[in-house]
């Protein structure tokens, strides 16, 4: 009885990596260029099918597609920061909800028509190999997709932390004013942020596609799935973003196993609620000054 | 309200009055077809006007008022369907039970300081979790959908919303207009310029010495109100309710897409908002089926495109822009 809890909680665990990945790119969009990407699930879709198709069409596996679409997603982040998006920031909310909401319907409209409203398996010859460790039974893909997630993770920490522009773009978040002042150029590092939120997610769509099938609706329901993530783990802290995902992760598997899979995402949004009134800084968010 | 109407010239007097009259005699030249079309307009004047209270006035966004709309229709449909309650009783327990949610929303949102897009998650997470919700309570057919049955017998009891395509035309025609006036009348009410000052700068507002919590509590509370009546309509109107139809966040963003575009925080925002939107998705329909184009997210790319290049050219809505280019309001001096 006990194994099948473990089992569970570890599956959980594994695919709560990716729901950080995914997270950690929209973490960074809204921490430093305060900006509401509504259309961040919907980009993750696209991923989805950009890597189905690399793997159906030229047998590319999607762990090795994570890196070109990653890079293409980063072009197109930054390059939508730059000529569309930039005028919108600091408006007000409901304006930039506005754009990103009809940049989300053509996203996941054009799906749609392309490849149709039903889901699309991957079909991975490894798709139901798993590793047996003592009692523990887990999915091969699974294993790789956290694997990958983490190494992404890693590599973004890193570059967060040492290099010169991570360090210009943290700046930009903790004091815009004073990060203009000494001559940062704020917009170029907007464009850089938002290609490597778009990065990100563009990245962990590709891993998606190893455990999940490809549809068209899942474009709304990650959008929603990532903001409860970033709000639950804490606006800015990109630690929060994945222990946040981790812990949404295994509360949808143990919800999924317990009571029903369809009622899964009722308890992240019973979380969501209960962290909004209890903490709404989120867990390891800083207390706002 | 008066005073909306002395604030306009002679020329948006005289265009507000055409407007009126001309729905009021709409039915007498409109097809079957453009009467559908008509009445769902004014369906989305009425709950785009209930949401711009509490965005466009009292500055609080939220975007899950499918909530209330779902609430509002299936307790009026179980009422009736269950118990054989009509809708005319029904609908008290109906807006009960969504201000009731819109007061935990609100409570729960302003006593913790809750503002701006995390309000706006809020109410999304109740939104989802009551869709959810919905779909495995079996009393009111979970999933599966709850129907009202159509009934020959019952076809005149207009009392009970049985009514013809013309009668629910008047009805939305009446929500639409009376929404309007309630809108015009607490914009120029104590509690309006409250609204306005939270909106503007909530700490000056208080400074100032306003309940800034019990003023935004009655946002929500008229809004959510306000919101439930429209799900009854609809619920009467379409016969047929399903959780992942009424509650999904896409209702949200249906409903208050009229106001943002139309202008947010005037009374005739959501009006023109909704008099663009319906009939342009209208149009897209006929103009894709037309072009042969059996794609079913075609309409909706377009649709998308029409958002983006409307909020990147008049973000602050179309009416704004639309009055002072002909010439409606009086300049003040």
């Amino acid at each position: 009885m006990l194994s099948i809890w473990l089992n569970v909680v570890v599956q959980g665990i594994l695919t709560g990596l990716l729901y950080g990945l995914m997270a950690l790119g929209l973490s960074a969009i809204f921490g430093v260029v305060r900006l509401v990407n509504f259309a961040h699930g919907e980009f993750a879709v696209v991923a989805m099918y950009a890597a189905f198709v690399l793997f159906r069409a030229w047998g590319v596996d999607p762990l090795v597609a994570m890196l070109p679409i990653a890079l293409v997603f980063f072009v197109v982040g930054f390059a939508l920061q730059r000529t569309l998006i930039n005028s919108f920031v600091g408006r007000p909310d409901h304006e930039q909800f506005i754009l990103l909401v009809g940049l989300a319907i053509v996203l996941v409209n054009a799906v749609l028509i392309v490849f149709g409203p039903d889901a699309q398996p991957a079909n991975l010859p490894y798709a139901f190999d798993s590793y047996m460790i003592g009692p523990l039974l887990i999915d091969k893909v699974r294993v790789y997709a956290a694997v990958a997630a983490l190494a992404v993770c890693a590599a973004l920490f890193g570059f967060f932390r040492f290099t010169r522009t991570g360090t210009a773009i943290r700046a930009c978040a903790d004091n815009l004013v004073g990060a203009a002042v000494i001559g940062l150029d704020v917009r170029r590092l907007y464009a850089i942020t938002f290609g490597i939120g778009l990065a990100c997610v563009g990245a962990a769509g590709s891993l998606m596609v190893t455990i999940a099938d490809a549809v068209p609706s899942l474009g709304p329901a990650y959008t929603l799935l990532a903001f409860t993530i970033v709000i639950i783990g804490g606006l800015g802290s990109m630690a929060g973003a994945l222990v946040a995902g981790l812990l949404i992760g295994v509360s949808e598997a143990l919800a999924g196993f317990l009571i029903a899979p369809s009622m899964k995402s009722m308890f992240s949004f019973a979380l969501l609620i209960a962290v909004l009134v209890l903490r709404p800084q989120g867990l390891l968010g800083k207390k706002p000054a | 309200m008066i005073s909306l109407w002395r604030d306009m010239n002679r020329r948006g007097q005289v265009t507000v009055a055409l407007a009126f009259v001309l729905l009021l005699f709409a039915p007498v030249a409109a097809t079957r077809y453009v009467l559908s079309v008509l009445t769902l307009i004014l369906y989305f004047v009425y709950v785009g006007q209930a949401w711009n209270l509490m965005m466009g006035y009292a500055g609080q966004l939220s975007l899950g008022h499918a909530l209330y709309v779902g609430l509002g229709g299936y307790v009026s449909a179980a009422l009736w369907v269950h118990f054989g309650i009509g809708p005319w009783l029904g609908v008290f327990p109906a807006v009960g039970i969504a201000a009731a949610f819109g007061a935990a929303i609100g409570w729960l949102g302003f006593r913790f300081g809750i503002e701006g897009v995390y309000f706006a998650l809020l109410t999304i997470a109740f939104a989802e979790f009551t869709r959810i919700g919905f779909d495995h309570i079996g009393f009111v057919g979970g999933a599966g959908g709850l129907f009202i049955p159509y009934e020959q017998s019952r076809l005149g009891e207009w009392w009970n919303l049985r009514g013809s395509q013309l009668f629910f035309y008047y009805l939305a025609f009446c929500l639409a207009v009376l929404a309007v006036l309630l809108t015009a009348l607490l914009a120029r009410s104590r509690l309006g310029y409250q609204w306005l000052a939270i909106r503007e700068d909530e700490t000056a507002a208080r400074a100032l010495g306003i309940d800034v919590f019990w003023a935004k509590m009655k946002a929500v509370l008229i809004s959510s109100s306000m919101t439930a009546i429209g799900g009854v309509f609809y619920a009467f109107y379409y016969n047929s309710l399903f959780p992942a139809q009424l509650f999904d966040m896409s209702r949200s963003i249906e409903l208050i897409l009229g106001p943002i575009v139309g202008g947010l925080g005037t009374v005739f925002g959501p009006v023109v908002g909704a008099f663009i939107l319906t009939p342009v998705g209208e149009l897209l329909i006929s103009l894709t089926e037309k072009a042969g184009i059996n794609a079913p997210g075609a309409k909706a790319i377009f649709f998308g495109l029409i958002l983006m290049t409307i909020i990147y050219l008049v973000p602050t809505g179309v009416w704004p822009w639309l009055s002072q280019r002909l010439g409606f309001t009086r300049r003040r001096s």
